[in-house]
């Protein structure tokens, strides 16, 4: 099954566990089939229209998923995703 | 023979009258209030964490007096600042700020403009702006616990938390693009931090530091300090008023890269004015890209706050952020003030960094190069009026991007040490 690395702010969703494995080979499968097993983490990641929050990225084979194909992109049994605030920068 | 003392780092006097003046850290999004601590994202929403003063005892003790009255450098706003500790070791200062407000006569002339201010952030410790975020990084990491220290960096992020680190004997961690200007590289390098180039674009590097950060539970300044780090930018606003005899200009233009800087710049007029400090019309804030990273201009072009990622392809590293994770706020300000945000192309910045050393004699980094060529056109289009008092970011030095203008500018003449031979080239 796929992986999906929990940031920390939203380990007390998972008992703690920085990584979980989720089925689904979609994206958007994978963050459903997430928030089933750990409610409250589906309502984190999207927003009240099932899309994307602004200010979460999510990176699908370490390539951000706004590149590839948003909440739509594939996912294989041996992909790891990534939750990442949008925090950090320049200017 | 007398022995050589050095100073004391902070002068007591300059941090001691400080207190604590945050009640928490509240989310952007949601509003939800948290404890300060080394935190950056709201715990309820996921979204961005921003410091919340309190303003009464704030409103008790500033006053333009106090600022005045204050050390040469940005901990002059200390009362101003996340401040987490009244303990002056906790002070990290190269003393950063307080820079030249230059007028620039001769390139208004050459823009048209009736009266234009150049904020001079070339001649900070490190040579940019990024030395104002790191201060205020620094010191409440260090009032933290935090030992550790480290950034994300498009360069002049990493030479500033560098050069920081050194100064206080702190381990550091800078994370860079493998392939970014000679002179930001060295410039980190010199200071002997643990210099990580990654081999990716900034945004791969920004990713990469967010599941570090997480794992290592390091300080990095523009991750998981950023709700301190970023309020540094606010200095630019504050020491801008402060040197117009504490009046707002009418216009100011900065660089857009995440957009934080436009952001804080913005928010440092209305701490003012809400203290009290300047009165009159808040002022308009204009930012600029280069076209080939504009996902924020892009969007305000289209007139909308949704701002879509973009693979950075551009001269100014600096500034070469694809996903800016402060697009939509600045977008905001430029809404909110009338202001607009633009983006030129790389022949431009570089007519841009041209223009402004051979009129004013300011060598400015890429990101200046922008600044400049973005306040042309829309002086050009009548974005900014002609009779607007006007200021310029030039926010990074040009000694750290030479490669830019290597191929436009060079030697007028080569002779041989003879005086017949120079005359003869002369003529």
């Amino acid at each position: 099954m796929p992986t999906v690395r929990i940031p920390t702010p939203l380990r007390k969703l998972t008992d703690g566990e920085s990584q979980v494995a989720v089925a689904g080979s979609d994206l958007r499968t994978v963050v459903g089939n997430l928030g089933d097993a750990h409610p409250g983490l589906r309502e984190r990641i999207l927003d009240d229209s099932g899309e994307l929050r602004r200010f979460v990225n999510v990176f699908v084979r370490d390539e951000d998923i706004r590149f590839q194909d948003g909440l739509d992109t594939p996912v294989a049994e041996d992909d790891t995703v990534s939750i990442v605030p949008a925090v950090a920068g320049g200017a | 023979m007398p022995t050589a003392t050095a100073p004391p780092f902070v002068p007591a006097r300059e941090a001691a009258d400080l207190v604590p003046n945050l009640t928490g850290l509240a989310c952007r999004e949601c509003g939800e209030v948290e404890e300060v601590g080394l935190s950056h994202v709201c715990g309820f929403c996921f979204g961005p964490l921003e410091v919340v003063y309190d303003t009464d005892a704030i409103s008790a003790v500033v006053s333009r007096e106090r600022i005045e009255a204050g050390p040469p450098s940005l901990w002059r706003y200390g009362d101003l600042l996340p401040t987490l500790s009244s303990d002056p070791s906790h002070r990290v200062d190269l003393q950063t700020g307080l820079t030249p407000l230059r007028p620039a006569p001769r390139l208004a002339e050459r823009l048209g403009l009736s009266e234009l201010w150049l904020k001079d952030d070339t001649v900070n410790p490190s040579g940019s702006f990024k030395d104002r975020v790191v201060t205020v990084a620094l010191s409440a990491g260090r009032a933290l616990g935090i030992e550790t220290f480290a950034c994300a960096s498009t360069g002049n992020l990493g030479n500033s938390v560098s050069a920081h680190a050194a100064a206080i004997g702190a381990p550091a961690y800078v994370f860079i693009p493998a392939d970014l200007e000679t002179g930001k590289v060295l410039g980190s390098a010199v200071h002997g931090p643990n210099l990580v180039t990654v081999r990716g674009n900034y945004d791969d590097v920004n990713r990469l530091c967010a599941e570090v950060a997480d794992d290592t539970g390091w300080g990095f300044v523009n991750v998981n300090l950023r709700t301190y780090y970023a309020e540094g930018s606010k200095t630019i606003g504050f020491e801008i008023a402060e040197q117009l005899g504490w009046r707002f200009p009418d216009h100011v233009v900065a660089p857009i890269a995440s957009g934080a800087m436009m952001v804080k710049i913005d928010k440092a007029f209305r701490e003012l004015a809400s203290y009290g400090l300047v009165d009159g019309d808040l002022p308009r804030v204009s930012g600029g890209q280069a076209t080939g990273c504009s996902p924020v201009a892009e969007a305000f072009a289209r007139g909308s706050f949704d701002v879509r990622p973009q693979k950075p392809d551009t001269i100014a590293r600096s500034l070469a952020i694809g996903n800016p994770a402060d697009g939509y706020y600045a977008l905001k300000v430029a809404d909110r003030t009338g202001g607009a945000i633009g983006h030129v192309p790389d022949d431009e910045i570089i007519a841009g960094i041209r223009l402004l050393a051979e009129t004013e004699g300011v060598f400015a980094e890429t990101a200046g190069g922008v600044t400049v060529a973005n306040l042309k056109r829309m002086v050009e289009a009548g974005t900014i009026g002609r009779d607007e008092r006007t200021v310029a970011v030039i926010s990074g030095n040009g000694y750290k991007t030479v490669e830019a203008i290597a191929d436009d500018v060079g030697p007028s003449f080569e002779v041989s040490p003879s005086l017949d031979d120079f005359l003869a080239q002369l003529s």
